[in-house]
């Protein structure tokens, strides 16, 4: 692992307006994850989680404090500086997959490279990847024929086709069955190991957040 | 809509056309002020006895057409000078009219309503018997003696065209130039200014009455495609927000939206095309004697790019939307 940290958070905060009421949901976060690190965040609903997720993943900017992804400052980047970063530096796996419903998998793995500009045919490495994920045959299936693991594991692939620099997951188990569960979480294990691909999981499951190298706890907006 | 508009107005003034040059006429006169479609107003006999004298003219006939409603109209002739000039009707069933009540029509009148010999049919409270089915494309649909229909509307002596042949076509001009100086109040053409006449441009109101339907299609089609675009948007929502976190633009996602617009713009225009080609059959079998409508690919372009045009501009606010989407309310959108 390099010793500059790929996601270095200090001071984070941010305040969301509500009608006329401020509600902070950071409140000075310091965070940081080395090259290569498996992080897990837990914490209680409502503890800053998920805004810490949605500010390290570019979708919006801190109110205040610096946060660096990859040596970037997000804070100082303008919406479309976010949104070109959301290409290629970051990669998403949500609760809810969130796959295109019309799309096969292959055309949702696709689409991903085609808003990053890439064409052609997928590399070697990355159909070896899908073999990884067991997709090889499941690729021309739309998400309707697919199990929710199944689809997970299909915006698992969707999400680092890219070859981001981190990998954001937010409850990516959340909506599996135990063994369902045991076998994304198996994947993004060994994505971490074999790839070395630096991954921030978000979760409540204190079973899923261990698979993790560290376990960084929230509260109240707070790392504990 | 707009083609099928289009198509009826060309089919009925092509009918009109091939009809008037059933006739067989070299020279046509018309009365002054009277309207090219309707075939209204009225002259003089008078005028066709003195216009059977004029030099070359070898043979000259008077009808009288009188509306019956919509678009049909029954039409008074002198059945010997009109056959001497045009060659005379080919019937398909039955013979020339020979008595008062009696009337000739064509197949695609017959047709359009069930029509065979020896039925009646009433017009102006009396019964007219059919004695014969003619081929279409002379003259017109519904033929009565002229002096029967001239007395029965109290136009004795009065005559609504008047249709000339000359002993030599190549002197048309020449005639018509001779008539013109004697016949000042009356307009003269030859068959080919006269068939010409029948143009959109011609028919009172018809050029405006298709600007306005164009336009109400235009609006109706932006109408349609803000809406469903809208509500497409509204849907697909979460998936906006899912191409949003991965990285497309604001121009990635109007540019999906808008080709998507495109695209069904493009396959409603080929569908349109389609379309007039079944409702052509539709008003063609169903209603030929009152209606024809043609198929006018030259109209194919228009209609397409307003079809596209309206299309793109409807998509515009909904995919402008679509593309100023917050991320993250997109993504928690259920």
């Amino acid at each position: 692992m390099s010793s500059q940290p790929i996601i270095q958070a200090r001071d984070l905060r941010k305040v969301y307006h509500v009608g006329e009421v401020e509600v902070p949901a950071l409140r000075g976060v310091d965070v940081d994850a080395a090259r290569g690190e498996f992080v897990a965040v837990v914490g209680p609903s409502g503890s800053g989680k998920s805004t810490l997720f949605h500010i390290l993943g570019g979708l919006t900017p801190p109110t205040a404090g610096t946060v660096r992804i990859d040596d970037m400052d997000l804070a100082q980047m303008s919406d479309s500086d976010r949104t070109n970063m959301r290409k290629t530096t970051v990669g998403f796996v949500f609760q809810k997959y969130n796959l295109l419903p019309t799309l096969t998998a292959k055309d949702n793995i696709e689409i991903a490279r085609n808003i990053a500009g890439k064409s052609g045919p997928l590399d070697p490495e990355f159909e070896q990847l899908l073999a990884l994920l067991g997709l090889t045959n499941r690729l021309n299936h739309k998400p309707r024929a697919m199990s929710g693991g199944e689809q997970q594991r299909v915006a698992i692939a969707r999400a680092i086709v890219n070859r981001p620099s981190i990998l954001l997951a937010d409850e990516p188990t959340g909506n599996l069955d135990t063994e369902n569960s045991n076998a994304v979480l198996g994947l993004l294990r060994r994505l971490n190991q074999q790839l070395g691909q630096t991954i921030l999981m978000i979760t409540h499951n204190p079973e899923a957040a261990a698979f993790a190298d560290r376990i960084v706890t929230m509260r109240d907006g707070r790392i504990v | 809509m707009v083609l099928t508009l289009v198509g009826l107005s060309r089919g009925v003034l092509d009918d009109q056309k091939t009809r008037a040059r059933g006739a067989g006429a070299d020279i046509v006169i018309r009365p002054s002020g009277s309207s090219i479609l309707g075939a209204s107003g009225n002259m003089p006999a008078g005028i066709l006895r003195f216009v059977q004298k004029q030099p070359h003219i070898r043979v000259a006939t008077g009808t009288l057409i009188q509306g019956t409603g919509g678009l049909n109209s029954i039409t008074g002739i002198d059945l010997k000078t009109f056959s001497e000039m045009s060659g005379g009707f080919r019937f398909l069933e039955g013979r020339p009219f020979s008595g008062p009540d009696e009337i000739i029509v064509d197949q695609y009148y017959a047709d359009q309503h069930k029509l065979h010999i020896g039925d009646k049919i009433p017009v102006w409270d009396r019964q007219w018997t059919i004695v014969g089915i003619v081929e279409p494309g002379i003259l017109a649909r519904e033929i009565v003696p002229l002096d029967v229909l001239q007395n029965l509307t109290a136009n004795t002596n009065k005559l609504t065209m008047i249709y000339a042949k000359l002993d030599d076509p190549k002197l048309t001009s020449q005639v018509i130039q001779e008539l013109r100086q004697k016949l000042e109040r009356y307009p003269i053409y030859s068959m080919e200014e006269f068939v010409s006449l029948y143009s959109v441009n011609n028919v009172p109101m018809l050029r405006e009455f298709i600007i306005v339907i164009i336009g109400l299609g235009s609006l109706i089609g932006f109408l349609v495609v803000f809406l469903s675009m809208y509500t497409a948007v509204l849907e697909r929502t979460r998936e906006i927000g899912v191409l949003k976190a991965l990285g497309a633009s604001p121009e990635y996602i109007l540019g999906i939206l808008l080709r998507e617009t495109a695209v069904l713009a493009v396959a409603g225009s080929i569908l349109g095309i389609l379309l007039t080609y079944g409702s052509s059959w539709i008003i063609n079998s169903v209603i030929h004697g009152s209606l024809q409508q043609a198929i006018v690919p030259e109209w194919w372009p228009i209609a397409g790019a307003i079809a596209i045009v309206g299309a793109m501009i409807g998509a515009l606010y909904p995919g402008l939307k679509a593309a100023r989407q917050d991320a993250i309310e997109a993504l928690s959108y259920e």
